[in-house]
């Protein structure tokens, strides 16, 4: 099923004003209904490669997948559905790419990266991450954080130690505790949510929601909803204006109508009797 | 960067920056500092640097490896140790502190706390934990558990402070790992973002329409202007000043009779707007 008249997708990034390179990654395929930000981070330009190597295996081994799947298929031997099986094993196997390229090469040592996708399919929306890069819905009205980052700020936030508000000026900011492409093997958190017609995802890396309020982004996104490519330029903007210290990366991901995944009255059925 | 400075009998022969993670020192020509001299063996020593730490490891040479004059196998360099090796020297200099040369570049990295870390640090606090486990509060152990994780936590960004993985901007002077109740608040290194504070506050009044001569502060980042559906521009203001853009609508509003273009249209004190059939006035409150 193509998704390219259901979903409309705008992207943007930017090194930052700061940073000479980008080692954010993003990808976007929007028949599959699948986006993938990443946030690398390395020495000399192997945060680069480490991201990059993210989005490109997942992208393409997805659409390898989805020529001859359907996301909502059954596996007949566990009686789930499929997708959330087949995002982990991708990323999975752009964990162990990366894993190898750094133990394999020297330059590319200690390489890893951030990461969030997100795959729609059924008027559903299944989003895996790993690491600060985060996923945001605004819906009716109502801007939130759909993901919880996996970083030592986060845990210190969940354990009492400090407030959300002490977290904006703490010092740790930087400190992921899961990554892709550290250790042999990782595990990604992976959820699914239903969407709803108009609902606007924001996929970014931390250079976004470092540099600009959460609030200020809402304000953002619901003002220039109407106009997706600007909106994600104005993002972008916002932070490079409040410093840009690091590289920025927005992905936005507007459901424009809804799009069930079975179609017609056998499909309803079957629906009904799973 | 940190560097070694190699020098002879007092001549220097050259400096060589320690770019590498490992850095080996040897009288073969394939090690990355080769010296020539049969006091050195083949494969002498080797510099390990990870961020700002240079550590000298002696690789099991014949007449060994003298820093400032004590034999070593295994070394953390300081500035201004002197390596000797036979008749050379090698001058270590370490990097000038962040703080002294602005790179704050770094600070902002994103790193890994790698699992094996936290995980260690959890066992320390949880041993720590269990050493001062209060018999007479036997009711507490939720709330223990609680104080545990939370210290564990702490423990965590202490120890990643200590291993030199944290930022480089973080005083030194770490305070210990506190109870978690009496965690200091964070001070506020990463300066709160600039707002554009300083500029004169803009502001629009309408011209034209039912509600012609109201006025409308330009006070938050962005204002949207406009009919959706019909025409919609948005005002944003940046640290540059205010700038229009089109957001939609097949019509681009104009400024000064002129049509903007794609990009945001910088606006200067008196411009005139027109936008979905209404005139407006943009101008900088003094």
């Amino acid at each position: 099923m193509d998704l390219s008249q259901n979903l409309e997708i705008a992207t943007c990034t930017d090194p930052g004003m700061v940073r000479s390179h980008n080692e954010d990654s993003i990808a976007a395929d929007p028949v599959n209904g699948l986006v993938v930000l990443a946030d690398g981070m390395g020495g000399y330009n192997a945060g680069e490669v480490a991201s990059g190597m993210a989005t490109t295996v997942i992208v393409t081994e997805m659409r390898q997948i989805l020529a001859d799947h359907k996301p909502y298929d059954v596996d007949a031997r566990t009686s789930e559905e499929i997708a959330a099986r087949l995002l982990r094993e991708q990323v999975l196997k752009a964990n162990s790419s990366i894993y190898q390229a750094a133990q394999s090469q020297p330059q590319y040592a200690g390489m890893g990266t951030t990461l969030v996708v997100c795959l729609f399919y059924d008027n559903r929306l299944l989003v895996a991450h790993l690491g600060d890069s985060r996923l945001y819905v605004l819906r009716d009205g109502n801007f939130s954080q759909v993901t919880r980052d996996h970083s030592l700020l986060q845990e210190q936030i969940d354990s009492g130690i400090i407030t959300p508000e002490q977290a904006k000026r703490a010092q740790h900011k930087n400190l992921v505790t899961k990554a892709l492409g550290i250790d042999p093997t990782v595990e990604p958190e992976i959820h699914e949510y239903p969407t709803k017609a108009g609902d606007l995802y924001l996929l970014c890396s931390d250079g976004l929601c470092d540099m600009v309020e959460d609030e200020d982004i809402g304000m953002t996104l619901q003002a220039l909803g109407g106009n997706l490519k600007l909106a994600a330029q104005q993002l972008v903007q916002m932070a490079n204006d409040n410093g840009g210290r690091d590289n920025v990366s927005v992905i936005l991901v507007r459901v424009l109508r809804e799009y069930p995944g079975r179609r017609g009255v056998m499909g309803k059925v079957f629906g009904w009797l799973k | 960067m940190a560097k070694l400075i190699l020098s002879m009998d007092g001549l220097v022969l050259k400096e060589i920056p320690l770019t590498k993670e490992r850095t080996t020192i040897g009288r073969k020509p394939h090690n990355d500092i080769q010296i020539d001299n049969l006091a050195v063996s083949g494969e002498h020593a080797v510099i390990v640097t990870i961020l700002n730490d240079s550590f000298l490891e002696d690789l099991g040479s014949t007449n060994g490896t003298v820093v400032n004059g004590n034999p070593i196998k295994k070394h953390f360099l300081q500035n201004n140790d002197v390596i000797e090796l036979g008749k050379y020297k090698l001058k270590f200099i370490g990097e000038a502190t962040p703080a002294a040369t602005g790179d704050k570049a770094d600070f902002e990295k994103t790193m890994v706390l790698r699992p094996a870390q936290v995980r260690a640090a959890t066992e320390q606090a949880k041993a720590a934990a269990a050493a001062s486990a209060n018999p007479a509060n036997p009711g507490g152990g939720a709330q223990a558990a609680v104080a545990q994780r939370a210290a564990a936590v702490q423990q965590a960004a202490a120890s990643a402070a200590a291993a030199g993985i944290a930022d480089k901007e973080a005083p030194k002077s770490t305070p210990a790992p506190a109870p978690a109740a009496a965690a200091a608040p964070a001070p506020a290194s990463a300066a709160a973002a600039p707002r554009p504070g300083g500029q004169p506050l803009g502001a629009i009044q309408l011209l034209s329409g039912a509600n012609a001569g109201k006025e409308l502060e330009l006070t938050k980042p962005l204002t949207t202007l406009g009919k959706p559906g019909v025409q919609v521009a948005v005002l944003t203001r940046r640290p540059q000043g205010y700038f229009i853009t089109h957001v939609e609508g097949s019509n681009r509003p104009t400024v000064n009779g002129q049509a903007i273009g794609a990009a945001p249209h910088s606006l200067k004190d008196h411009d005139v707007i027109e936008l979905a059939g209404v005139k407006m006035e943009f101008f900088l409150k003094a």
